[in-house]
């Protein structure tokens, strides 16, 4: 029952997904509902003006960021996804944003401008991922230290690796 | 007086301060008593727990989520139960989501009442957190009776809840609501009208709503300035839409209305809890507590004994674990802090492939500076009390 009532809730956003294709239609690469959560891939260029359009117009009205992320699959190209997690309170609902990423020259808008609650979701995901922001006021490490090397979340980081400053050398 | 030799005197808080609520370490720049800026710096109890449940089967990374916000341990691993239910598309049976709902509420209760109490603490009261913790205890035997462990429970597990509850837990813990709610009027008795609570409270850190969205907040954080915003009404998971309960909702989003939703939340967390002991004891009620397929969930140790199927699924179970179809899911539950969200994503293997964790008190501390600029240096310390804010689940 309460899977059911998880998904129910979720059923109306694909009339975002179709409004957003319509606004958006080179911009948006493919739209999808997986176990109902309404998702939208687009292009790293058109990422900027799509969360302007769905923070501000009257028929989205997202006005929580609730999450950043980054997703590395490991041997794909582009290597990897950016992925915004938004709510409308409004009309209680959530869609997920997703935005390819290439290994070569990760970088994409920063969402800072919109809602502050960016800047440290930024900031961890250029620290465990080491994707770089535009126009970030502060992209510095957040959870690890400064003399850290490397990233930790990507997939080709090992595990058990250990680093001078919290352990012995490798 | 030469210009030049005028300038702000910066500040180290923490990262050992009682105050700080855990490792937190604040960097204060101060114009004689007014906080000018601060910077946080996290990441003191980093422990990779994302890296780590990576490389773990799903059964493995449950407990992980009892480390986050240990506080309330189950509240998180409920999130994370949803998010691979959601995946393995399973419906947990009705004793197992009363069972959910009774222990999150009393991860609600022990959550808040360490956040009023030591926020109380905070600006110099230490009569409630003796009396809140004593209640605490006997809300952690309870965590005991059920689980075997005080705090790191692992009771929630994918497709129920690990074991039954033993009908005298049942009457214990209804035996607990009334008296709770007397001290619950004691707390509020030491603390509501208090003048010198009041002084250090009312008008400290004013969150406009407009304010709690753009930072992100959720939980108490948006309800103290007036939005009635909680999951369980808004976004019903489990099977909290067939209990009657009411939403405190702030007035002016100060530190003092957060502590009173916070004592008047414990009290509908009561309520819920002894709605569902009233259901637990129906026949309704009765039954399994988890699903049946013996591939995500262990067999009963006794059918074991008998029965080699079972004894083979046994022994898969805890070595190689269960296979989780590939998709992704994000599932959110209200947590006592605010939102707790967990986005999982699999790929058809028995590991996740990856699973962020969205912890509301990362939000709330990154409004830290926003929150305390132009408030007294005095000021901090109430302002951290009243974001409610844990490093297990800030630094995961």
């Amino acid at each position: 029952m309460g899977v059911e009532s998880s998904v129910a809730q979720n059923l109306p956003e694909t009339a975002t997904l179709d409004l957003l294709l319509a606004t958006f239609e080179e911009d948006v690469q493919e739209i999808s509902s997986p176990q109902g959560d309404a998702t939208a891939v687009v292009l790293p260029g058109g990422l900027k003006r799509i969360m302007e359009f769905l923070k501000d117009d009257a028929r989205t009205r997202f006005n929580l960021l609730v999450d950043i992320t980054a997703v590395d699959y490991l041997g794909r190209k582009p290597r990897f996804d950016v992925v915004y997690h938004l709510l409308s309170l409004s009309a209680k609902r959530r869609l997920r944003i997703k935005v390819r990423v290439e290994e070569s020259n990760p970088e994409i808008d920063s969402m800072t401008s919109l809602w502050g609650s960016a800047n440290w979701l930024e900031r961890e995901v250029w620290d465990m991922f080491g994707i770089r922001f535009t126009g970030h006021p502060n992209l510095k490490r957040i959870l690890m230290y400064e003399e850290f090397q490397g990233h930790p979340l990507r997939k080709d980081y090992p595990v058990n690796k250990r680093q001078p400053l919290i352990g012995p050398k490798n | 007086m030469n210009e030049a030799t005028l300038r702000n005197f910066t500040i180290n808080f923490g990262p050992q301060h009682p105050a700080a609520h855990g490792v937190l370490r604040l960097v204060l720049e101060l114009d004689g008593e007014v906080v000018e800026r601060v910077d946080p710096h996290i990441g003191l109890l980093h422990r990779g727990t994302e890296k780590l449940i990576e490389y773990k089967t799903y059964l493995q990374a449950l407990p992980y989520f009892d480390r986050l916000d240990y506080v309330a341990p189950m509240n998180q691993e409920h999130a994370f139960s949803l998010a691979t239910e959601r995946l393995l598309g399973i419906h947990v049976p009705r004793r197992a989501q009363l069972i959910r709902v009774l222990y999150c509420e009393i991860g609600r209760l022990l959550s808040h009442l360490l956040n009023v109490t030591t926020q109380a603490m905070d600006v110099g009261a230490l009569t409630p957190p003796l009396w809140g913790f004593e209640e605490r205890e006997k809300l952690m035997v309870f965590y005991e009776r059920a689980s075997g462990a005080r705090m790191h429970a692992n009771y929630f597990r994918t497709g129920g809840v690990h074991q039954d509850l033993p009908p005298q837990l049942l009457d214990d813990i209804w035996n607990f609501c009334d008296p709770f709610l007397q001290v619950c009027d004691d707390i509020e008795g030491l603390l509501t009208d208090n003048r010198i609570f009041k002084q250090r409270n009312v008008g400290i850190a004013v969150v406009k709503l407009e304010d709690a969205w753009n930072w992100g907040f959720s939980g108490v954080m948006v309800r103290g300035s007036g939005a009635a915003w909680d999951l369980r009404k808004a976004q019903p998971y489990e099977c909290y839409s067939e209990f009657d309960f009411d939403i405190p909702v702030g007035k002016n989003g100060d530190c003092y209305d957060r502590y009173c939703i916070r004592m008047e939340e414990m009290r509908q967390s009561v309520r819920i809890m002894k709605q569902c002991l009233e259901k637990l004891r129906l026949p309704e009620g009765q039954g399994p507590v988890s699903v049946p397929d013996n591939k995500i969930v262990p067999p009963r140790r006794e059918v074991m004994k008998r029965s080699m199927e079972a004894l083979i699924h046994h022994f898969k179970l805890y070595t190689e674990g269960f296979r989780v179809p590939a998709g992704e899911v994000y599932a959110a539950v209200e947590a006592p802090k605010g939102e707790f969200g967990v986005y999982l994503i699999a790929d058809g293997t028995n590991r996740p492939y990856k699973c962020k964790i969205r912890a509301p008190s990362f939000a709330h501390l990154q409004a830290m500076d926003f929150l305390t600029r132009g408030h007294m240096l005095a000021d901090v310390s109430a302002i951290i009390g009243s974001l409610d804010i844990v490093f297990g689940e800030i630094d995961r």
